[in-house]
């Protein structure tokens, strides 16, 4: 695509697109540079699952599973020690403005990967020697930051199954748009923009057990996109938290948001 | 953790009450669970649908791309449908390519929608012989309680109805309603012991023996019909359950789709 179709990712008054027309095209500003797109997080959403989570987070719309831990099949995948841990990201074949195939893509292989090393730290997994805790991502509706958002969830799904856990894990991404980092790109800001850094944290330890890039950034923009992620990662803990507490204080209906 | 077998207890349980004209879940034997219809759900999708029959949940998708018309047939579009059985849904569903089970909840509903003319291929045409629209139905399984032949079908039913020909993609113009021919609604019933009884639940789908989907039309016309599962009905349990079918179908017809909005 052209840059030349780009909008403006800033506006006059260096506001962030917050909304878009599709049909239209046009574009509403109003969202800060270090500002998150909202997100809404409920736990303990599907029947069959023994943990579930389903999230909103922009315009992505996530649902995470756990099973588990579970008898470990294929047997290879075994580790006589301890438990592993094996995620599925698969994106829904509506979920994204051309039609994708039914069943993972490569890149979506990639993300369960990372996404899997990137939980698996924060599992008690000596616990369950040779067992599999098996976490699916399912990308209902993308926007930008699709792996973000279902690592965020998968992780409350896995406190919801009970698995034994140090604490959560929590994601989020920041980036560089018109030479600006800024936190959390959208669809236009990740389409558009000059780089994209998300990283997953586990903010009881304080460990980075994901990070991945692209794009163009100097050391110190580096730098910068890492502390603004890393902050935010605290923020949405919060609301991992409150999804964890709603579920198990009554309080929360199944499916509200749905 | 995987429920894919049953014990015999349970079995001659089902089937036990079954003869008394009963269901574990206490409903009747042509009774509908609770159902739900949420649509344009997904902003990427021409047209979407959230159902929730009982404790099955699917996510529908409609998206239209244009495509070239098959040379067989250049004045019509061409509609695919997919299925899909998540492993996220059970603990019995498999990851890897799509298997018998998958490909025929895929080819059943997909029959039922196709048969009936529900969206007429004609209408899908754009330059006859050269373009065309090219209509995917995918129906997204996210938690399975069995059934998801009537749920996938209500749900990409309803995603149909509210779908919007993406003109504007292409410069086509405005967009505008998808034409809908017809209505057709699949009810699906399966035969425990003795009986037949309606919308089964994973129990009662992993119990019975044979299992029938019939979709009918507004006008109460039989357009496909499906009998798979082990064992087999007799001449007289089939037209009985075809008559039970429509008159379920109307039903569904009346309660549940007039929910969904034009």
């Amino acid at each position: 695509m052209a840059k030349a179709d780009a909008p403006d990712l800033l506006n006059h008054e260096g506001l962030r697109i917050a909304e878009r027309d599709p049909v239209n095209d046009e574009y509403t500003y109003g969202r800060g540079k270090d500002e998150l797109r909202p997100i809404e997080i409920e736990a303990g959403v599907l029947n069959r699952a023994d943990g579930s989570a389903y999230l909103e987070w922009g315009e992505n719309k996530v649902l995470a599973a756990t099973y588990g831990p579970r008898e470990c099949h294929p047997r290879r995948d075994q580790d006589p020690a301890e438990a592993v841990v094996r995620v599925t990201y698969n994106m829904a074949p509506f979920s994204v403005s051309d039609r994708t195939r039914p069943g993972p893509s490569r890149r979506d292989r990639e993300i369960g990967k990372v996404t899997s090393e990137a939980l698996e730290p924060a599992v008690l997994t000596q616990l369950y020697p040779g067992a599999a805790i098996d976490v699916f991502i399912e990308i209902i509706e993308a926007e930008a930051g699709t792996r973000c958002a279902g690592l965020t969830a998968a992780s409350v799904s896995m406190a919801d199954a009970g698995i034994p856990m140090k604490g959560l894990v929590t994601s989020c991404a920041a980036g560089k748009i018109e030479d600006d980092v800024v936190l959390d790109l959208s669809r236009e800001e990740d389409f558009h923009g000059e780089a994209d850094l998300p990283i997953a944290v586990v903010p009881k330890t304080g460990d980075v057990v994901l990070l991945q890039m692209d794009g163009d950034l100097s050391a110190d923009e580096f730098d910068e996109a890492i502390d603004k992620a890393y902050e935010a990662c605290y923020d949405i803990h919060d609301l991992q938290k409150q999804a964890l507490v709603d579920r198990y204080q009554g309080s929360a209906t199944n499916g509200g948001n749905r | 953790m995987s429920d894919d077998v049953v014990s015999d207890i349970q079995r001659q349980y089902l089937v036990d009450l079954a003869d008394k004209g009963r269901r574990f879940d206490d409903r009747g034997l042509d009774e509908y669970r609770d159902v739900s219809i949420e649509t344009d759900v997904i902003n990427q999708a021409e047209g979407s649908a959230h159902v929730r029959l009982g404790g099955t949940e699917v996510y529908c998708g409609v998206k239209m791309e244009m495509g070239d018309p098959y040379s067989d047939s250049p004045n019509q579009g061409v509609i695919t449908t997919t299925a899909e059985r998540n492993q996220m849904a059970s603990p019995d569903f498999e990851g890897g390519p799509p298997r018998g089970p998958s490909v025929e909840v895929s080819r059943v509903i997909d029959r039922g929608i196709r048969e009936s003319d529900a969206v007429p291929l004609e209408s899908l045409c754009i330059e006859p012989g050269e373009k065309c629209w090219v209509v995917y139905l995918d129906v997204h399984c996210v938690d399975f309680d069995g059934n998801l032949f009537d749920a996938g079908s209500l749900g990409l039913l309803a995603a149909l109805m509210t779908a919007q020909i993406p003109n504007h993609r292409h410069d086509l113009g405005e967009p505008e309603p998808l034409e809908i021919r017809s209505q057709p609604i699949m009810t699906t019933a399966v035969k425990i012991g003795d009986e037949i009884l309606f919308d089964p639940t994973d129990l009662e789908e992993k119990v019975s023996s044979p299992r029938i989907s019939v979709s009918t039309d507004e006008h109460g016309r039989i357009r496909a019909a499906q009998k798979s599962l082990a064992g087999g009905f007799q001449p007289e349990e089939i037209q009985e359950t075809i008559r039970r079918s429509r008159r379920k179908a109307e039903e569904l017809r009346s309660n549940v789709l007039e929910t969904v909005k034009k």
